[in-house]
């Protein structure tokens, strides 16, 4: 189903590629890590990214005290979240918007489709958005015969291509600059005005293509989708923040505008946003500004769309704000960073997590959205991670985020209870009675010398039979030295000059304690 | 239950305490003064100013950072510096309430009453106007679409956009601007940050600058206020 790339055939009935049925991250993750290319790609994106962020940040010495403001505010909203969705909706409505609630993506698209059905446009455009992507609004709309223009560069370039985004920022990222020209010249002239044919792979005439497929849907299109990185309470004020232009043109040309929103994107006031916006610019692009934010407050006359649609969409996410301890993740102003100082993430990149929520916040918000213990890919994500805090150390509104993933593997190993024991009991009931005596871990350390003879080789153990072949299928586990550190104690005494050739085997896979 | 209800219900019924229910550590200190202003126990220690030495060069340098070109004026230079700003477009579009002085001879002036169509502003070359605010620390411009600033449209569509600022108009940073522009929120005006021309990093992480908004920004600086 899926080629190296990750690349995902179509649904029937249906152009728009789907994360439904991808295969649980281990399985992903190692087709990923056979593709060098893939691997170069992430490498060099993430890496830049990251220097960018950490140049940007470091320019604000009030950068932590940001952070703490951040993660406070967020911190409010959830706390309050019922009075301050009143106060969003009646802010709204007296701007002139009106207000929809979606408990589900099913009922969020039946919204929106019935909006755009009510105009009999045949068409909608739609600003990049991690909502709607979350509850297949694409898919949706398309099977309601109404056609969906994405106009994010990466975006199109990800629609086009029949493929699935595999980062939240740049979603398109594991392309390469000669893929999208193909794509553009194979995909462009079926749905629109055709890339010219000697497009060449420069990223400035690849943009210039899209500028140009691009602008006649702007300019004729009625109905807009968007999605809302912020939604402020008390005025009833919209925030997208972008960096091409699409994003201008979607809440400005069309005469409709259907915002789809989660319930946490809400700031209580107008001065929150003095924080978020030091804070999402610097984290996700590394610039001190993106270039263009927008903000509107419901209909202005004589200005932009006339008629104003908000859908607060809950999917999950009140399930969420139950978890004390996962609730934190509701902070997330996806800005991506933590998945650009991942050393998981850069290595297999965004389509293993088979979710739009790609890296360390995907693994804690997909598992919490979807509920764990139904489905195997789900219940996977909170082990694809090495627990190594980077994401935490950048995250703008400190998410704990392995606090939330070491939560969430007690989760899934509570809803998985109840059968044989796994293979980790087991392995902890053999340690229990190992290190109950000194003499049984003696014992045993002598058998792992002997046995590092027969299964070691250049210091490392190779591949182990099954259930232990799940972890040295992915890991190089060093060998057992010929001689424990008791062992050389009791015969030298702590002198080296007494130590002689007892052991030769190299030191540099790890000390045995 | 309407799904109204049914949403409310859930997220009283998740009973999440207080505020600061995960409070994040900050190193040894001690727990900040809250905000009492507002009472909602939300630690807001960040700059609030920035002492700047010289803001306004900060906010040239800024601009220009994003490939944008900045022009120093005093205010009886601006018709030149706009029209220097202004080479190479014929069509200009110019919003209602813009200085006619600022306006410099010899270019065709497009107006926008009655409203232009998206495909008549897509045929102009330029669109001249106003802000409300500049941010030296970000290099932004702000426009909150009134006087001298045309609807949202004008300075979206044709592809080059020229911006005069005036010194008392810039401020240090982001939380300076929030401040300024909340009697615009609050009236229900529309805004629009702008820093640099369009751009995007999606193919390769290269910066491309132009995509779908104007794809050079000039900007002026009247260095005097002007009354």
């Amino acid at each position: 189903m899926t080629s190296a790339h990750g690349r995902v055939t179509s649904a029937p009935m249906s152009t728009t590629a789907t994360f439904l049925g991808m295969p649980p991250f281990p399985i992903a993750a190692r087709e990923a890590l056979a593709d060098s290319q893939l691997r170069g790609n992430l490498r060099h994106a993430t890496h830049t990214i990251r220097a960018k962020r950490a140049r940007v940040a470091a320019e604000l010495d009030d950068w932590e005290q940001l952070r703490v403001a951040g993660a406070d505010i967020k911190d409010d909203v959830l706390a309050n979240m019922g009075p301050y969705l009143e106060q969003l909706e009646e802010s709204l409505t007296r701007a002139g918007a009106s207000v929809h609630w979606a408990r589900d993506g099913a009922e969020a698209n039946r919204i929106v489709i019935e909006i755009a059905r009510r105009h009999r446009v045949q068409e909608v455009v739609k600003v990049k958005s991690m909502a709607t992507g979350e509850i297949g609004l694409n898919a949706a709309l398309e099977e309601a015969g109404i056609s969906v223009w994405e106009t994010d560069l990466a975006e199109l370039i990800v629609q086009l291509g029949k493929d699935l985004p595999s980062h939240i920022l740049v979603p398109a990222i594991h392309r390469n600059r000669a893929e999208v020209r193909e794509i553009f010249l194979r995909e462009m002239g079926k749905v629109g005005m055709p890339a010219e044919a000697d497009l060449s792979d420069e990223p400035s005439e690849l943009a210039g293509a899209a500028r140009r497929h691009l602008r006649e849907k702007f300019l004729r299109a009625k109905v807009a989708v968007s999605g809302a990185n912020f939604a402020v309470a008390d005025t009833g004020t919209l925030v997208v923040v972008e960096s091409e232009g699409n994003g201008r043109m979607c809440l400005t040309l069309p005469e409709v505008l259907i915002s789809v929103v989660g319930i946490e994107k809400i700031v209580p006031t107008w001065t929150d946003l003095e924080v978020f916006l030091q804070l999402l610019p610097r984290s996700a692009t590394g610039e001190r500004m993106n270039p263009y934010t927008s903000t509107w407050t419901g209909v202005t006359p004589g200005d932009g769309p006339q008629e104003v649609h908000v859908v607060l969409l809950d999917n999950g996410r009140a399930k969420v704000l139950a978890d004390a301890v996962g609730r934190q993740a509701l902070r997330c102003i996806r800005c991506s960073a933590c998945l650009n100082v991942c050393p998981v993430y850069e290595r297999v990149g965004g389509h293993a997590y088979g979710s739009i929520y790609p890296g360390p916040i995907g693994s804690i918000l997909t598992p919490m959205l979807r509920g764990v213990g139904t489905d195997e890919s789900t219940d996977a994500l909170p082990f694809a991670s090495s627990l190594c805090g980077a994401c935490y150390e950048v995250c703008p509104v400190l998410i704990n985020i392995p606090e939330v993933l070491v939560h969430l593997r007690e989760k899934v190993v509570d809803s998985h209870r109840g059968g044989v024991p796994g293979t980790l009991q087991a392995a902890m009931s053999a340690a229990s009675w190992t290190l109950g005596g000194s003499g049984r871990l003696a014992l045993l350390q002598r058998v792992a010398g002997l046995s590092g003879r027969v299964l070691g080789r250049r210091g490392l153990i190779g591949r182990m039979p099954p259930p232990l072949s799940r972890w040295t299928d992915a890991r190089d586990a060093p060998a057992p030295p010929r001689e424990s550190f008791r062992a050389w104690w009791a015969r030298t005494d702590g002198d080296p000059g007494r130590a002689g050739s007892a052991s030769k085997t190299p030191r540099k896979g790890g000390e045995q304690v | 239950m309407t799904a109204r209800e049914e949403i409310l219900r859930r997220v009283q019924s998740a009973q999440v305490s207080t505020p600061g229910f995960s409070a994040p550590e900050l190193s040894a200190q001690e727990r900040p003064s809250t905000d009492t202003r507002r009472g909602r126990g939300i630690r807001r220690d960040y700059a609030h100013t920035r002492d700047l030495p010289d803001p306004l060069a900060l906010f040239v340098e800024r601009v220009q950072d994003y490939q944008a070109t900045v022009i120093r004026t005093d205010p009886e230079g601006v018709a030149a510096a706009v029209a220097t700003s202004l080479v190479g477009a014929r069509r200009v579009v110019v919003p209602q309430g813009f200085s006619p002085s600022w306006v410099p001879e010899g270019i065709d002036i497009v107006r926008d009453e009655p409203a232009l169509s998206s495909e008549d502003l897509d045929e102009i070359d330029a669109v001249l106007t106003r802000a409300v605010v500049g941010i030296a620390v970000t290099g932004t411009i702000v426009l909150d679409h009134t006087e001298g600033q045309g609807r949202r449209a004008l300075t979206l569509v044709p592809d080059l956009h020229v911006c005069v600022v005036t010194a008392d108009q810039i401020v240090g940073d982001v939380p300076e601007a929030v401040t300024r522009l909340s009697s615009s929120v609050s009236a229900g005006r529309p805004l629009t940050w702008i820093s640099g021309p369009s751009a995007t990093v999606d193919i390769e992480l290269i910066r491309v600058s132009g995509v779908h908004g104007p794809r050079t920004l000039r900007v002026v600086l009247v260095e005097r206020p002007t009354t």
